[in-house]
């Protein structure tokens, strides 16, 4: 965050009530010139230093407390003002060229991206879906969570004008439009901000959360035809968004093969396609795809000829397809076989409620409904993988109302009972904890 | 040929000449992807010092995606496609697929192998090219494409491999090493390991992901001629990182 800036401060976590328990070092490096002139103490620096940083401590429900190091001088916080670059790599910085099209915006390596309805999977995902990939979400059965992804899809693309065919093993698929919810009201996004201003105990530390803030909200400044939306999942979307657009459902259960539905799906493709010579970008959204009610179901080769050559008139189009399928019905040979077809491949797992092994170990337990984790990210035109910083992701259903995706948070470990680690606070993807497996 | 490359660390596993009919067989898995090695040996086949021919079977990826990918390695696709080195077989263009229609995977099959063969035969003969290379991306799918039946498969690659041994070319195929893990009996990927002569492993690192490094690789170099007359085979592994222009080989724990 702070690159290159050498001072070090230390930062003890204390209980409750006040005794300081367990040392739990986090280091920051914050920007000082005068590093050598340091006195060397912890308690001499937090004397001396006062007109540079303040330590907040913060309480939070979990009875950890947890000192946060601010450096709350607004002089040094102007003079390190995050850079749009180190922060929006995949971005081009703040969009100063507005692209044409409300639905589409430029990639890297020469494609064009549409968004996936969910703002943080957006970000995560480096921009957004390519045009032309096949996105491939492995289901967990015992939780509907790739109905929200794929609501959030659809709806995306509904508000964007853009056609869509959606098919799911259900015999009247239409029903499911009817639960896409509508963007969020302008004004909703102005009250989170404000409300979050004013607590008054985080005051100094969200002044530190602002500039992360600033670099969002510029993209909500934009009116009414934004690139992504925020999706209030309480609404259903409204009427208009449905007449008149490209919208065509298909029920899997009532074709024998799948020889039909990949006829519709090239008709579908060539058509979006011809829309007047301009680029809207199409969206495909499968759901549940070998579901046992479908008769092909038990004909695997057929099933993955399918995605096949689904993939292949997707790559030639500007579309984007989602498909969703739960590894538990089919054989682990197919799983696998699909996973390689996807250009990008998400998996959504559950989280037990009431688990008090993990309610100890994640901070904001409580709120998560479930786990996103990306395992790829489509990567056309170039062979650098993607590799981000962390793989799972919490999902939350943030007021009831929209969909966000946070990294997870280790609560902080006791440290007299053993294993120290120094990354509390930050997305640790690769730590193995027991039979969780993130 | 391999003087004008710099060499590095897979060049050297493979062997330093390039000639003579091999059959190098790349597995990889969802987590780490091996392409990047087929974009490293199609680069080195079409390399301009040579007179070398490519044939390029692709299942995955139309020529675009490879022309952009190969052109930030410095190696421009179109312009050896013109100058016929190349031959780019797309597999994944509709005329293929609808061929699908009227004929059987096998006679789909034997087609291709018709057209590989006759255009090692011209590129041989006619244009005096001296070593040809098919590269096939990947494997997985052609056995997708002929609906299942590894042993079409497998009967296509054997023939391929004799194409090896009757006119020198080198063969090289892309598989999917996890997609037959769980398949207990003599699968497609024993096979092909079997027939090959090099094979090239790309694993995620044991300890998950890393910038720095994005996975590794074992090279296992079969049947190497001794001078006292038996065969035996080397082992290499090291560790890589992908850039756009290069790709870094390193053994592990030695990257600076």
């Amino acid at each position: 965050m702070f690159q290159g800036l050498p001072c070090r401060f230390e930062v003890e976590s204390v209980r409750n009530d006040g005794c300081p328990n367990s040392k739990q070092t986090m280091q920051w490096l914050i920007a000082n010139d005068d590093d050598a002139a340091r006195p060397s103490t912890a308690q001499q620096r937090r004397r001396s230093s006062a007109e540079r940083l303040w330590w907040t401590r913060v309480t939070n429900r979990n009875s950890f407390s947890v000192l946060v190091v601010v450096v709350a001088s607004v002089m040094v916080m102007a003079a390190n003002k995050p850079r749009s670059g180190s922060f929006s790599r995949n971005f081009g910085g703040a969009s100063s060229s507005v692209p044409s099209i409300p639905g589409l915006k430029h990639g890297p390596n020469g494609t064009m991206l549409l968004s996936s309805g969910i703002p943080d999977l957006d970000k995560i995902l480096g921009g957004g879906l390519a045009l032309g990939s096949l996105v491939v979400v492995r289901e967990d059965p015992e939780a509907p969570h790739h109905m929200l992804l794929l609501r959030n899809f659809m709806s995306q693309g509904l508000v964007h004008h853009q056609p869509l065919i959606y098919a799911s093993p259900a015999s009247d698929p239409r029903g499911f439009l009817g639960t896409l919810p509508s963007p969020m009201v302008s004004k909703d996004d102005k009250s989170r901000v404000h409300e979050t201003e004013q607590e008054k105990g985080l005051r100094i530390a969200w002044q530190y959360k602002k500039y992360f803030g600033e670099q969002s909200s510029e993209s909500h400044k934009d009116g009414k035809s934004e690139y992504c939306n925020d999706f209030d999942l309480r609404k259903p979307l409204e009427r208009h968004f449905f007449s008149g657009k490209q919208i065509d459902c298909v029920s899997l259960k009532e074709s024998a093969d799948l020889g039909a539905f990949h006829e519709r799906c090239s008709s579908f493709l060539s058509q979006a396609n011809q829309n007047n010579g301009n680029i809207t970008g199409g969206r495909i959204a499968i759901q549940s795809l070998c579901s046992p009610q479908c008769e092909y179901s038990n004909r695997e080769w057929e099933m993955l000829s399918f995605v096949r050559s689904l993939k292949s008139v997707v790559r030639l189009s500007n579309a984007v397809a989602v498909v969703t399928f739960s590894p538990s019905l089919v054989s682990t040979t197919f799983s696998i076989r699909l996973q390689h077809l996807a250009d990008t491949l998400v998996s959504v797992k559950a989280i037990p409620d009431e688990d008090k092994e993990l309610a100890k170990l994640l901070t904001g337990y409580q709120d998560m409904v479930g786990l996103l984790s990306v395992h790829k990210v489509a990567r056309f035109n170039t062979q650098v993988p993607a590799i981000l910083e962390t793989t799972t992701f919490s999902m939350k259903l943030q007021k009831r109302r929209s969909l966000v995706l946070e990294c997870i948070n280790q609560a902080p470990v006791d440290g007299a009972t053993g294993s120290s680690y120094g990354s509390s606070g930050s997305c640790s993807g690769s730590s193995k904890t027991g039979s969780f497996d993130f | 040929m391999a003087n004008a490359l710099p060499s590095n660390l897979l060049d050297e596993s493979l062997g330093g000449s390039s000639g003579g009919g091999r059959m190098i067989l790349v597995e990889d898995c969802v987590e780490t992807s091996g392409a990047f090695v087929v974009h490293h040996l199609l680069k080195r086949a079409l390399n301009s010092h040579s007179s070398d021919a490519v044939v390029f079977l692709s299942f995955s990826h139309p020529l675009s995606h490879y022309d952009r990918v190969l052109r930030k390695m410095g190696c421009n696709l179109s312009v050896q496609r013109d100058n016929k080195r190349l031959l780019f077989l797309d597999m994944l263009a509709l005329d293929h697929l609808d061929r699908n229609r009227g004929k059987t995977s096998e006679d789909i099959l034997i087609a291709l192998y018709g057209e590989i063969q006759k255009a090692v035969e011209i590129s041989r003969s006619h244009e005096a090219r001296h070593h040809i290379t098919v590269v096939i991306d990947d494997v997985s799918l052609m056995e997708v494409d002929a609906n299942g039946s590894s042993d079409l498969v497998l009967d296509f690659l054997r023939y391929c491999c004799s194409l090896t041994a009757q006119f020198g070319c080198s063969l090289i195929a892309l598989n999917h090493g996890d997609v037959y893990s769980t398949v207990d009996q003599p699968n497609l990927l024993l096979q092909l390991e079997y027939l090959a002569d090099i094979v090239i492993k790309i694993e995620p690192l044991a300890t998950g992901l890393a910038k720095d490094v994005h996975g590794q690789l074992t090279v296992t170099n079969r049947n190497l001629r001794v001078d006292s007359g038996k065969s035996r085979s080397r082992i290499h592994n090291f560790q890589f990182r992908i850039k756009d222009n290069s790709v870094e080989y390193f053994y592990p724990g030695s990257k600076t």
